[in-house]
């Protein structure tokens, strides 16, 4: 799916979070959008949806295929969350129902969308924990979130935003919160699905190793503005504006202090 | 049901349940039978003391008082039962609206809430009734009324906290509507306190009505209450001290176990202390 953002600008309060941000993710194409805290970055994601905390609005056109989203009414938005578009979010920990089995919860978006009746609902669960690497699917889809590890919550929340095998998939830092060797198998783990499903993607993440290994297109955000985009080899290794020059400093910094060690 | 282990672990939780399991049984039994009929008079039996043939001895007018404080239980369970699911249909729905509503709506209610909290239950019953007259209807509708505003502070509290977790925002991102999000994912999460809140209510509720029966404002002569006895026989406690008693510790004990119930509920569904059983089962 083709995803195109024009003049993207989110207002929270009296403040501008996201100021005119403009790209376009051609169909398979992967963007990762960079930048620090308060950048904006999540902002822009939530905001292609709809998802956007109260308070906030969005203006501009974030058309996909062709369509109009912003200003959608709510029931239609609906049918393309999940169904369309995939979401996969930064805290494991929290973005599960407690009181729901792992199993009910990766075939939810089936159901909703009227993929799944109840009764496919258990097989087609098995084969998502399958295709996202958990182990033991037949008994891991009775178990409650608590009884998982991060890693295997994460891998669950991909399970659900591939249910119903979306044209685009929009990752808003979904490793940052899980620790470095489970972040590399969870990568591994996304940019092969990712490829073999043929989804677009939007990955929002604030590290640019992660970053370098997942996309090859970038889009730079500072302050809710887009200040470089391009292909990653050239903005990493020749970037134009002092800002990603800087995040790529501290990025050669630490994995320089990481060698050393 | 682990709840309900954790509950009856305690002491006070099983004391609790056990007073809440006997009321319940004995207000079953009452409607067909009590030991003798509670309204019966026979002058030539009147303030005797308590025996095998009148446990808590007669009154006045020669009643049975045992029969009248058994038959009672009737009154007390029903006001208990009836009275906690207005409170839960006024909390729910206030609660709802408060914390999930468009703002022009939400905002209004939050004050609702606030203004109607600060009118004591037992004021609402006594407009109440000088409006529709005394009857258990008005002690219901008073108590679900106050109490149900109470439970409505808290759940909205909770509906917005639950309502701002990841599993909540997922589930949209899936295509879950605003509605069904509700029923999906936000009240079963509150589900915890919302029961906690009901079960202190039903404490509240047997005391209003025994307190709105003492001061003529609930049940009407020809019910059964403990208030009621316990306003009959209180011009003569001086004389006969023992008889006040009896109607005055089904009060207490049945207030004491709904509320001892409630605190070994709120305790066994703290997610903290059960998080903390969850590491050390690992």
């Amino acid at each position: 799916m083709t995803l195109v953002v024009r003049g993207l600008t989110v207002r929270f309060g009296g403040r501008t979070a996201v100021d005119g941000v403009s790209f376009t993710v051609p169909d398979g194409g992967r963007l990762g959008i960079i930048g620090g805290s308060g950048s904006g970055k999540s902002l822009t994601t939530l905001a292609i949806l709809g998802l956007l905390p109260e308070g906030a609005t969005a203006t501009g056109s974030v058309l996909l295929d062709g369509v109009e989203l912003l200003g959608m009414r709510e029931r239609e938005l609906a049918r393309i969350r999940g169904l369309r578009v995939g979401v996969v979010f930064q805290d494991p920990q929290t973005a599960l129902n407690p009181l729901r089995t792992v199993g009910r919860q990766l075939a939810e978006p089936l159901r909703l969308h009227g993929l799944a009746t109840r009764r496919q609902q258990r097989a087609e669960a098995v084969r998502l924990a399958a295709l996202v690497r958990l182990p033991d699917p037949e008994q891991l889809v009775d178990l409650y979130p608590h009884q998982l590890s991060g890693g295997q919550r994460q891998r669950v929340a991909i399970g659900i935003a591939l249910a119903c095998a979306p044209g685009l998939l929009l990752a808003d830092e979904p490793t940052t919160a899980l620790d470095v060797t489970t972040q590399a198998a969870i990568l591994a783990l996304f940019d092969g699905l990712v490829e073999d499903t043929g989804a677009s993607l939007v990955f929002v993440t604030h590290d640019l190793a992660v970053l370098a290994r997942i996309s090859t297109d970038v889009l730079v955000l500072s302050e809710g503005r887009a200040i470089e985009s391009g292909p990653v080899e050239r903005i990493l290794g020749a970037p134009q504006q002092p800002v990603t020059a800087a995040l790529v400093a501290a990025a050669r910094a630490t994995s320089f202090r990481a060698d050393e060690s | 049901m682990t709840w309900l282990r954790e509950v009856l672990r305690r002491p006070a939780g099983a004391f609790g349940a056990v007073v809440i399991v006997l009321l319940v049984a004995a207000a079953v039994v009452a409607v067909f039978w009590t030991p003798q009929d509670p309204f019966e008079t026979d002058p030539f039996h009147r303030w005797l003391g308590p025996s095998a043939a009148h446990l808590f001895g007669t009154d006045r007018v020669g009643r049975d008082i045992f029969s009248y404080v058994f038959a009672a239980t009737r009154t007390t369970v029903l006001v208990a039962v009836l009275s906690s699911v207005v409170a839960a249909l006024v909390g729910l729905l206030l609660a709802s609206i408060g914390a999930l509503g468009p703002r022009w709506v939400r905002e209004p209610v939050a004050v609702l809430i606030d203004v109607l909290i600060a009118f004591p239950v037992l004021l609402i019953a006594i407009m109440l009734s000088a409006v529709l007259g005394a009857s258990l209807g008005t002690v219901i509708t008073a108590v679900g009324i106050g109490f149900g505003v109470n439970i409505a502070r808290v759940a909205r509290g909770e509906i917005r906290r639950v309502a701002r977790t990841g599993y909540v925002l997922a589930g949209r991102a899936s295509g879950l509507g605003p509605w069904r999000s509700l029923t999906d994912h936000v009240l079963p999460n509150i589900a915890p306190v919302f029961i906690v809140q009901l079960s202190l209510s039903a404490g509240v509720a047997v005391l209003s009505e025994a307190g709105l029966s003492f001061l003529g404002y609930g049940a009407p002569p020809s019910t059964p209450s403990w208030g009621r006895l316990l306003s009959d026989l209180q011009n003569y406690v001086t004389i006969y001290p023992l008889t006040v008693v009896w109607p005055g510790l089904a009060i207490t004990v049945s207030v004491l176990a709904f509320n001892l119930f409630g605190d070994a509920l709120r305790e066994a569904t703290d997610p903290r202390l059960r998080s903390s059983r969850r590491r050390s089962e690992r």
